[in-house]
């Protein structure tokens, strides 16, 4: 960290340095470190929350004038990141109802970096990136402004179950709003210009992470994905490398950018999503009419490994939560909360077992304490 | 762009006037450099430092696949250079990304195949935001007048011309009070 990074973290609102305390002497008890885990995303809220674990979108946007970040020097970053900034902190009547926070990432110790990779609210590339990058933060975490990524400023709305609609209204809200305040990077023929030429135009990205065993256990998930790739969404894992998709965790999301509008963007996606949710709660059908009892053994053997093993590697983890997970939505075993099971698709991730501990962990102590917080969640104390 | 009038790619400042090719893994890298910078780095001409790397190269492929190397000929790119952050075409096809508002005017009809494989379109029909926007709706509304002024100065109806004038300037007042030209 040079002098003027460091002269910059003194600066930071009061949150972000009481962060970095804590984490230095290690004083933050337990229970909130849990509490610091949760988002409202995971709350398994909203429509086909069964299903549809959470909905995204996302809005690339640049101010006009000042290079974007990869090529920018970092005095011009520190102009963006001074935009934002004052932005945030005008307390005025309007900003203080918008509830945001903002820290920088510089300040943040690499866990609590991991920590919002893993909750969805930074990507690995902003956590790399120490030169007046920043995360701005809604009270609730669904609305958060990652600050010189490779845009200037990308606007994120995370909400749990399927709410595109909602999503995308409550980003272009604080589009708006950011707006009123920054001379954006605008062309009237392409846009609002990005980076990146995969995101020019409307700079959005929409989102949906959905949960699909049945069609997995059918075996009709990569003939059906495929499809869905063939009207041009992409698909991927949330988990894993690649196409495999560990714990049968989908990510869906539009491709293009540009030439389309909004709604039509987020209303194809919906659309696809809709037909995903009829086919996967058809084969859940189909499996129940075939093989009740076969399905919620697998659902009940996954419930008791998750509770007694002593050990636990993340795959295995996902696999089995996903088995009780459709144990749970089918009725076949007893009822746990999908805030937690959602809650524990996280928790059980490297960076958030070592905030949780306090400790640096090897990849041995971590399919421990994974298998702890496991119990400990299951078993509700 | 002529390229006799380029600036130096490392120091953005003095007018390049040697010309580098370098090929890493692969990739042909082409530099123009002033004969301070070029005399400085030697054979150690490196965008280290200035670009950070390890973000761009993924970009690439998926930008420029080998059955497309048509769109990287050198006649189509070698001399464009973006005016406002000195990046090159080159050197966007090397790192996937552009590297600021003006890149896209600068590159304009060279990013036209590129957005069209990647969209299937070229043409914004989203959201048009407050402000930019209305400068948007002003550019329109004197590209429209300045028709009618030229149909005007045809018919030798100089009064009306006059008038014309007046408002397009007022217009464009607006906008350059508003902030300069958005390009
Ligand atoms: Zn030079
Ligand atoms: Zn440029």
């Amino acid at each position: 960290m040079d002098k003027k990074e460091r002269h910059k973290n003194k600066s930071n609102p009061p949150e972000s340095e009481q962060i970095v305390q804590e984490e230095q002497t290690g004083s933050q008890v337990p229970e909130k470190r849990r509490a610091g885990i949760a988002s409202k995303w995971m709350e398994g809220s909203g429509p086909e929350a069964d299903i549809v674990i959470s909905s995204r979108v996302r809005l690339a946007r640049n101010v006009r004038k000042l290079p974007f970040p990869p090529l920018a020097s970092d005095g011009q970053r520190e102009k963006v990141h001074q935009l934002i900034e004052r932005i945030v902190q005008n307390r005025d009547e309007k900003n203080s109802k918008l509830n945001l926070r903002m820290l920088n990432i510089s300040a943040l110790a690499p866990i609590s970096r991991q920590v919002l990779v893993e909750k969805h609210l930074i990507s690995p590339l902003l956590a790399k990136e120490s030169r007046f990058s920043a995360i701005v933060l809604r009270d609730d975490e669904v609305i958060s402004i990652m600050v010189n990524e490779e845009d200037h400023f990308r606007i994120q709305c995370l909400m749990p179950g399927l709410q595109l609609e909602k999503a995308w209204q409550e980003a272009s809200y604080y589009d708006d709003f950011l707006e009123s305040q920054v001379d954006y990077a605008f062309h009237e023929e392409k846009g609002y210009l990005t980076a990146c030429p995969t995101n020019v135009g409307t700079g959005l990205r929409a989102s949906i992470m959905l949960h699909l065993p049945a069609l997995s256990i059918t075996r009709q998930i990569n003939r059906i994905l495929s499809a869905v790739n063939q009207v041009g969404l992409a698909v991927r894992g949330l988990y894993g490398e690649g196409t495999e998709a560990v714990g049968n965790l989908l990510q869906i999301s539009n491709q293009i950018t540009l030439g389309q509008s909004e709604n039509e963007i987020w209303q194809n996606l919906y659309g696809v999503t809709k037909q995903l949710i009829s086919q996967e709660k058809n084969a859940r059908e189909h499996l129940l009419n075939e093989g009740r009892e076969k399905l919620a053994d697998r659902a009940g053997r996954a419930f008791g490994i998750l509770k007694h093993a002593r050990m636990i590697d993340s795959n295995e983890a996902m696999q089995l939560l996903s088995d009780v997970r459709l144990g749970v939505d089918l009725g076949l075993i007893e009822s746990i909360p999908l805030k937690k099971l959602n809650e524990l698709l996280v928790l059980t991730r490297p960076g958030c077992l070592q905030y949780l501990t306090g400790k640096t962990l090897n990849a041995y102590e971590r399919d421990l304490e994974r298998a702890a917080q496991i119990q400990r969640e299951l078993r509700g104390d | 762009m002529n390229r006799r009038n380029m600036l130096c790619e490392r120091c953005g400042k003095k007018v390049a006037s040697v010309h580098v090719t370098k090929i890493i893994n692969g990739n042909k890298t082409e530099l123009y450099l002033c004969d301070t910078c070029a005399r400085e780095k030697g054979e150690n001409i490196s965008f280290e430092g200035k670009f950070p790397l390890h973000q761009f190269f993924s970009g690439l492929m998926s930008f420029f696949p080998s059955g497309d190397a048509d769109a990287m000929a050198p006649s189509s790119y070698s001399g464009l250079q973006c005016p406002e952050c000195g990046l090159t075409y080159a050197q966007f096809g090397q790192i996937g990304r552009l590297g600021c508002d003006q890149c896209y005017e600068a590159f304009g009809e060279n990013l036209v195949p590129l957005l069209r494989r990647l969209h299937g379109n070229q043409r914004h029909m989203g959201k048009i935001p407050a402000r930019a926007g209305s400068f948007v709706k002003a550019k329109r509304e004197i590209e429209r007048l300045r028709e009618k002024l030229q149909r005007k100065v045809d018919e030798e109806a100089f009064e009306e011309a006059a008038e014309l004038r007046d408002k397009i300037r007022k217009l464009e007042g607006e906008i350059s009070s508003g902030g300069e030209d958005h390009g």
